[in-house]
């Protein structure tokens, strides 16, 4: 029923797939509303024509439908109980348990003044060496997966979620199949972390459009645990290209002319507004942004790959290597951007020259690979890398491995001695005489 | 009596206004909404609807909201105090701002208006005086600042009165100088200006011919910008456009930086506050930030906001050249810039150019990149603005309207590769692909000529012709294998290796390497070019690239060390007996 201050309207004049048109006065930009009690948000204002997004599709809408406006922008109730729940797109329980209660948030909020962040500084160990080597992670930081469709994208983030080193996690599934969400709340339950997760779920049963909600819902949840409870927030979010074609979807519905690839002129900052919501507070509050974008056929001159591209500050690759028949993190094509802030500074003195080294290394049996490949002789040499390289795989890289940090840099020296000589690793002398065969 | 009106239409930033009088194109109006005013922008106007692009989120405005018009176009307030401050694209101090989160129709004032500052009149009252001509100056951050005639006035002014030497504040009247008809005008030490109007107050813009030393050795030695000159830097992302941006903004000979921080991320701004208070500027020896401000509009900023920043930072760039100084604006990314104008020219819905870009793009990047230049003041006295963009094209393909329409009005072309990025061989400028138009200009190479050496250009056009060649046989050896080719062949690639790795190459987080001096950079260039005049004889290919692997080490290390000093004679000595070692073989 609608309450005092709502307006409620009947006069639907226009529909399409995704949006409907109704005459109405008084009505805020933005504002949410229900059309026949769905969800809906407005878009466009025309004099007395306001046009409606519907999130879930205009499927079986009267043209007499009724039409209740809040008169206010989409919003979610933020506090703590929030912690261990799974909630839909408009951040309603799907768990079958009461409406989390708290205060009432607008999502999608203003930014953060630039003179106000802090740099990030602080490490965010994953337990996953591969990631944490080469392609260590910061607080604050905001980095997506590159992956095609058939990598194991939904083990890893569960992996990093289980074992980052934060307060709160906060789960963003858009267009998510309804297999892998059992998996993560499985996964999360068996492990008895449900006390610092908070998912907002948008599976491929629901309607596409109200993955956009998504993001917000999630962000709007990270930004009370990070500002108001001053915690470590780890934000994942997959698969942003859901998020993108959704973005499309409506664009298109709207009659907006579209750009490269059929996504909307405005791509870029819709996808900025999101991953610039990571930041590092000087209070030690933290958003930190790992986000999933799935490839078609490794294509990353895509727009969305592109466009994410160049917000996010590095990218992550997972691979098959065929020659241990595992997944890897690609240390050639993964790079984060922020390590150098945190690499032999929160980690031991060594990271930065054994991470050097090691890729140095695995990229002489990569050369080694290719001459073995075009029917040339191996060298001694060769055969050693190539025999480094299948072990620093196996136990370093692969995403099934789990060390911490300091545990990860004796591998790599154990892997070192094991198949070269001082000459060949060439790392500086005095890290030399301090680790070389000491374990 | 101002014009007023009412918002009748809004999608996303867009809005319509019926308007009940006369408004102009550019104009700026405010929105009343929930307690605040939104700033905006007139950009079309079809009988009484008027639409504007508002520089905040429009959540929650109505149909209905009030709007009031100011009756002047987007303006920048320029006068003292604007060193080392931090605004964003509508020139609000950021500093000055409450809270953690940007509030909407929040705007603070750029200036500070207490502060007192000691001001020297440079005229005496009864002189004639035009627009940009010098009345006094004052001294912010060590740097001998000039009070002008406002830009706008027209025509010539006497002097009636000008204040003594002493302490002042900004508003304070300095001068008041009589127009032709007698009125007398107050002149204070502020000014405001329109930000997409160029600054004219000089007189003459002659072709720009003094090399800008910017001490990145790809730049200055094969490719280098002027004062006064323009150039950009397309680049897909992970190649390194950012670091360059920052290297040339950190290390570049001139008086005032100005970094327009346009829709890129945010952290890349907070990593400048929190480096600069630490860094020195090479030229002064005094701190970075005095001779810097920043425009932040980063990517997740108003969108609107974006388009305005880059001529915000223009703008203040004129002004600092008309005083006479030496400017370098540099705007990162021009690409998000061009993305703005789509996103406004898509809401308008106007017939779309390529990639649905606005038809008049190239028209817009022409006329801003032409608002750079080296100027001669009507004292005589001259001033430059260089202006440096990056282009961020989409996929990394250089065939797209930001960076097409962009090269046709630069004069660098400082392109960054893909393929040298992943071989980390940094900054990732193809020498090759990239060039300097400046090369060509006769004035310029008398500078150089006179400045460097008369043979500097020959040497440059020597080790480029090289790299070429390099580049060739490179290919023919991947083709043919390393013994399907002579051995000479074999040389001739890695004294192209020798040039790429010493000259072109350069790393820029090694305190040493990151800034090499002309007489640095002409020494090292005479070095490896009077290597690579040597015929070596080599028994065979291996012996090739084992000797110059090694003289290529021994001069890195050259770049690490100080320049003439102990250490880095004890390496030229090392070079000198290996390459004596060398050509001993072949007697």
């Amino acid at each position: 029923m609608a309450k005092a201050f709502q307006k409620v309207y009947t006069k639907i004049t226009k529909i399409t797939k995704a949006t409907c048109s109704v005459k109405a006065q008084g009505i805020t930009n933005e504002e949410l509303a229900f059309v026949a009690g769905r969800s809906a948000q407005v878009v466009k204002i025309e004099g007395d024509e306001v046009v409606l997004q519907i999130f879930g599709g205009t499927e079986g809408i009267p043209t007499n439908a009724e039409v209740i406006f809040m008169g206010k922008a989409p919003s979610l109730k933020v506090g703590e109980q929030l912690v261990g729940r799974f909630l839909n797109a408009y951040g309603e329980p799907i768990d079958g348990r009461p409406q989390p209660e708290g205060k009432e948030v607008e999502i999608g909020g203003p930014s953060v003044n630039p003179v106000r962040r802090e740099q990030p500084s602080e490490l965010l160990a994953t337990g996953i060496p591969g990631i944490d080597l080469n392609n260590t992670l910061v607080t604050g930081q905001k980095i997506p997966f590159f992956t095609d469709p058939d990598q194991p994208y939904s083990e890893v983030m569960a992996l990093v979620a289980l074992h980052a080193q934060s307060d709160k996690i906060i789960l963003g599934g858009m267009g998510m199949s309804n297999d892998d969400y059992l998996y993560f709340k499985n996964t999360f339950s068996n492990a008895g972390v449900l006390d610092r997760i908070v998912s907002f779920i948008n599976t491929t049963e629901d309607p596409s459009v109200e993955r956009l909600l998504i993001p917000d819902m999630a962000l709007t949840a990270a930004e009370y645990f990070a500002v108001e409870k001053h915690e470590k927030v780890l934000v994942l979010l997959s698969d942003m290209t859901n998020y993108a074609d959704a973005l499309a979807i409506v664009s298109n519905r709207m009659d907006q002319i579209p750009s490269k690839d059929s996504m909307p002129g405005s791509l870029y900052s819709d996808l900025a507004k999101i991953y610039e919501k990571a930041v590092q507070f000087p209070d030690g509050g933290s958003i930190t942004i790992i986000a999933v974008t799935t490839l078609s056929g490794g294509d990353i001159t895509h727009s969305v790959p592109d466009n994410t591209g160049y917000i996010t500050e590095g990218q992550l690759y997972l691979r098959r290597d065929t020659d241990i028949g595992k997944v890897i993190i690609d240390p050639f094509r993964s790079l984060s951007r922020l390590k150098q802030l945190v690499i032999g500074k929160k980690t031991r003195e060594d990271h930065p020259q054994v991470m050097n080294a090691a890729v140095r290394l695995y990229a002489d049996a990569a050369n080694a690979k290719t001459k073995m490949e075009n029917g040339f002789d191996l060298t001694e040499y060769d055969e050693r890398a190539l025999a480094f390289a299948k072990d620093y795989s196996r136990e370093l890289l692969a995403i099934d491995v789990s060390l911490n940090t300091t545990e990860m840099l004796d591998v790599a020296w154990k892997l070192f001695a094991k198949h070269f000589t001082i000459e060949e690793v060439n790392i500086k002398k005095e890290l030399m005489d301090k680790y070389w065969g000491k374990n | 009596m101002a014009t007023k009106g009412i918002v009748t239409g809004i999608v996303a930033n867009l809005v319509t206004v019926e308007a009940d009088g006369p408004v102009s194109q550019n104009e700026i109006c405010y929105i009343n909404v929930d307690n605040a005013k939104l700033m905006s922008e007139v950009i079309k106007v079809i009988g009484k609807n008027v639409y504007v692009q508002v520089f905040e989120s429009t959540r929650l405005l109505k149909a209905g909201d009030t709007v009031e018009f100011a009756n002047h176009p987007l303006e920048v307030t320029l006068g003292p105090g604007m060193l080392s401050k931090n605004y964003d694209g509508l020139q609000n101090d950021l500093d000055k701002m409450k809270g953690v989160f940007l509030k909407r129709g929040e705007y603070t004032y750029p200036l500070d208006t207490e502060k007192l500052w000691e001001f020297t009149p440079l005229v005496t009252s009864g002189v004639t005086v035009i627009a940009g001509d010098w009345l006094g100056e004052v001294i912010e951050n060590h740097k001998k600042l000039k009070i002008m005639v406002p830009f706008v006035f027209k025509g010539n002014y006497t002097v009636k009165e000008i204040v003594t030497k002493g302490e002042y504040n900004i508003l304070h009247t300095i001068a008041v100088l009589t127009d032709k008809e007698g009125k007398e005008h107050p002149v204070t030490m502020i000014q405001k200006w329109s930000v997409k109007k160029a600054v004219t107050a000089y007189r003459e813009k002659p072709r720009p011919f003094k090399l800008l030393e910017t001490g990145v050795r790809p730049i200055d030695t094969t490719n280098p910008i002027v004062e006064g000159g323009t150039g950009f830097i397309p680049g897909p992302f992970g190649t390194g456009k950012t670091v360059l941006q920052h290297a040339i903004a950190k290390q570049a000979n001139a008086d005032i930086v100005i970094m327009a921080a346009c829709g890129e991320r945010a952290n890349e701004v907070v990593e400048i506050f929190a480096e600069y208070p630490h860094l020195i500027d090479p030229h002064t020896g005094r701190k970075l930030y005095e001779r810097t401000i920043i425009i932040a509009n980063t990517s997740n900023m108003p969108v609107a906001a974006r388009e305005a920043s880059v001529y915000t930072a223009m703008a203040i760039s004129e002004y600092y050249r008309a005083m006479g100084l030496k400017v370098l604006l540099m705007a990162d990314s021009t690409s998000r810039w061009a993305q703005a104008l789509r996103e406004m020219s898509n809401r308008l819905e106007e017939l779309p150019g390529p990639d649905a870009f606005p038809m008049d793009l190239s028209a817009i990047i022409a006329n801003f990149y032409g608002r750079a230049g080296y100027v001669i003041l009507n004292n005589g006295e001259t001033g430059s603005t260089t202006f440096i963009g990056t282009v961020s094209p989409a996929g990394g393909n250089l065939k797209e309207p930001v960076t097409e329409n962009t090269k046709k009005v630069a004069r660098c072309f400082y392109a960054l590769e893909q393929e040298r990025a992943d071989k980390k061989r940094y900054p990732a400028i193809n020498v090759l692909d990239s060039y300097s138009k400046y090369l060509e200009y006769p004035e310029f190479q008398e500078y150089i000529a006179e400045h460097i050496s008369p043979d500097w250009i020959g040497k440059v056009n020597n080790i480029k012709s090289r790299m070429v060649k390099g580049k060739e046989i490179a290919e023919q050896i991947n083709i043919l294998g390393d013994d399907g080719v002579p051995i000479d062949y074999h040389q001739t690639f890695w004294k192209s290796e020798l040039i790429d790795f010493v000259i072109l190459q350069q790393d820029a987080f090694d305190e040493i390497d990151a800034v090499t001096p002309i007489p640095r950079q002409r020494y090292m260039l005479d070095l490896i070019i009077n290597i690579c005049k040597i015929d070596f004889i080599f028994q065979n290919f291996n012996e090739v690239s084992t000797f110059f692997r090694k003289l290529i080490n021994i001069c890195k290390q050259m770049n690490y060390t100080h320049f003439e000093s102990e250490e880095f004679n004890n390496y030229l000595k090392l070079l000198n007996e290996e390459i004596a070692g060398q050509a001993k073989k072949d007697a």
